[in-house]
């Protein structure tokens, strides 16, 4: 084994490791927006809302991210050239870069897989305690920024912890759409140097890194957050 | 939309990409089938070694599925597919026999296998101790060794338990073996970027994709829902 290339790659790396915690802070953060309101309305209705969450979720969650993500950037992004006039809008220098179809592919993930734990986080909230929130006159949204939503969390905190490591664990597919984060430096170098296994192996050692430093923090986290007796 | 349209014509079995769309998904089908399996063998094996193991085995076991679960499928993928056909050919080497050739699918099947084992060794390993230990003593009472209360009472008794989580992963590996498109096995994520390539069609190609692999997730759950219900036969209703 030889390592002598990693000095000259190391801002590369840098750059890479980047790129990795924007798509994923972005992708979990606009997710979890989409995920509340879809786990929300399959557990209060709408029925029409509730058939179109539970759809969403089953989709997004029965096929491979690496297919949805083809399908916006080289599918939607062949679609987009053909209509008149978005060469020249304001809106083509966003649709022409893979990252922002990379953003789109993640959140929709998170958004489909998250929706769902967090339809069981709001069934499980007593209903004891909502209907005591009502008795004392909050209006809907006081109640579910108040109550609902921060019980449902507290609950399902472990879980997140290990869904966020699994987007993180797939994170490396905008790779394939031209996103150069952490692993796609690791190829870069591969073809570069021609070393076969330690560029893997030095990404697979960030990878271990990052789910380490994700783990800590909900673990902080949960520590923090007060649990019922 | 009208060129939609007519690109469905792209589709067709006889001069189309229908057959080869077809074929992939049948090695999609192949591959997850076997890496599912090997997982199960896999995860058995860990789980009785995390169990009942020795300290070292213990240690070991649980660095591997510590570090399986920490990494990317995609990093993990590249790392055994290369690594393990080279090893396997300088094992046969120092032996003085030939190199040989590994082909795409059985190599598939062992990089995703391994991959799914680490995962199942947890499920398993939570399932088999959710069985009641009086079982076990009673087992043990009757004189059965610990293979024959392994195959008469523990392994069926953790079914139930274990199914939940075992079809969470057939899931998994249904969707991960899109991954392989990446290492060049032409499973149905590879056919359907040739198809999309050629023809220009990526929006249709990658549509109709997505569409069979939902078929294929939706026919799953039906079929794991129905041995689920067969599984807890006899057993009282879970509210």
């Amino acid at each position: 084994m030889r390592w002598d290339w990693i000095i000259e790659y190391l801002p590369r790396f840098f750059d890479g490791l980047l790129l990795t915690l924007e798509l994923l802070l972005l992708s979990i953060t606009f997710g979890m927006a989409l995920a509340i309101p879809i786990g929300l309305v399959q557990v209060t209705g709408p029925r029409w809302l509730a058939v179109i969450a539970r759809g969403f979720c089953t989709a997004i969650r029965g096929t491979p991210l690496l297919i949805q993500l083809w399908l916006l950037y080289y599918g939607l992004g062949s679609l987009f050239p053909m209509m008149p006039g978005i060469r020249d809008s304001f809106l083509w220098p966003i649709l022409r870069d893979a990252f922002p179809y990379a953003v789109l592919a993640f959140t929709l993930s998170v958004a489909g897989y998250e929706g769902e734990v967090m339809r069981g986080a709001f069934k499980g909230v007593p209903k004891g305690e909502l209907e005591a929130a009502r008795a004392f006159g909050m209006r809907p949204f006081t109640l579910l920024r108040r109550i609902w939503l921060p019980r449902a969390l507290q609950n399902v905190l472990p879980t997140l912890a290990g869904e966020f490591v699994l987007t993180l664990k797939s994170t490396p597919l905008a790779a394939t759409i031209t996103v150069f984060e952490v692993y796609g430096v690791g190829t870069i170098v591969r073809q570069e140097t021609y070393r076969v296994y330690e560029p893997l192996l030095f990404v697979a050692a960030i990878y271990i890194c990052l789910t380490g430093v994700i783990v800590v923090f909900f673990r902080w986290l949960e520590g923090r957050v007060p649990r019922p007796a | 939309m009208n060129d939609f349209v007519q690109s469905l014509g792209y589709l067709s079995f006889s001069d189309g990409w229908g057959l080869n769309l077809l074929k992939g998904l049948a090695s999609t089908l192949q591959i997850a089938l076997g890496a599912f399996a090997l997982g199960l063998l896999i995860g058995l094996g860990g789980a009785l070694g995390k169990l009942h193991g020795s300290t070292p085995l213990r240690w070991l076991l649980e660095i591997y599925t510590t570090l399986i679960r920490a990494v990317p499928e995609l990093v993990l993928i590249l790392l055994l597919y290369y690594a393990g056909t080279q090893l396997i050919n300088e094992v046969l080497e120092s032996a003085g026999l030939q190199p040989v050739d590994i082909s795409g699918l059985v190599a598939g099947i062992a990089v995703l296998g391994i991959v799914q084992g680490a995962y199942a060794t947890e499920v398993i390993r939570g399932a088999m101790r959710a069985v009641p230990r009086g079982q076990l003593e009673a087992a043990a009472a009757f004189g059965m060794r610990p293979v024959q209360v392994l195959r008469r009472i523990t392994i069926p008794a953790m079914v139930p338990f274990a199914l939940p989580g075992l079809s969470n992963l057939w899931l998994i590996v249904l969707k991960d073996t899109a991954l392989l498109a990446v290492v060049g096995f032409s499973e149905l994520a590879l056919t359907t970027r040739q198809a999309a390539g050629s023809t220009r069609a990526y929006f249709l190609f990658f549509l109709v994709a997505a569409g069979l692999y939902l078929c294929l997730t939706l026919v799953s759950n039906v079929f794991f829902r129905h041995l689920e219900k067969r599984s807890r036969r006899g057993q009282p209703e879970l509210v």
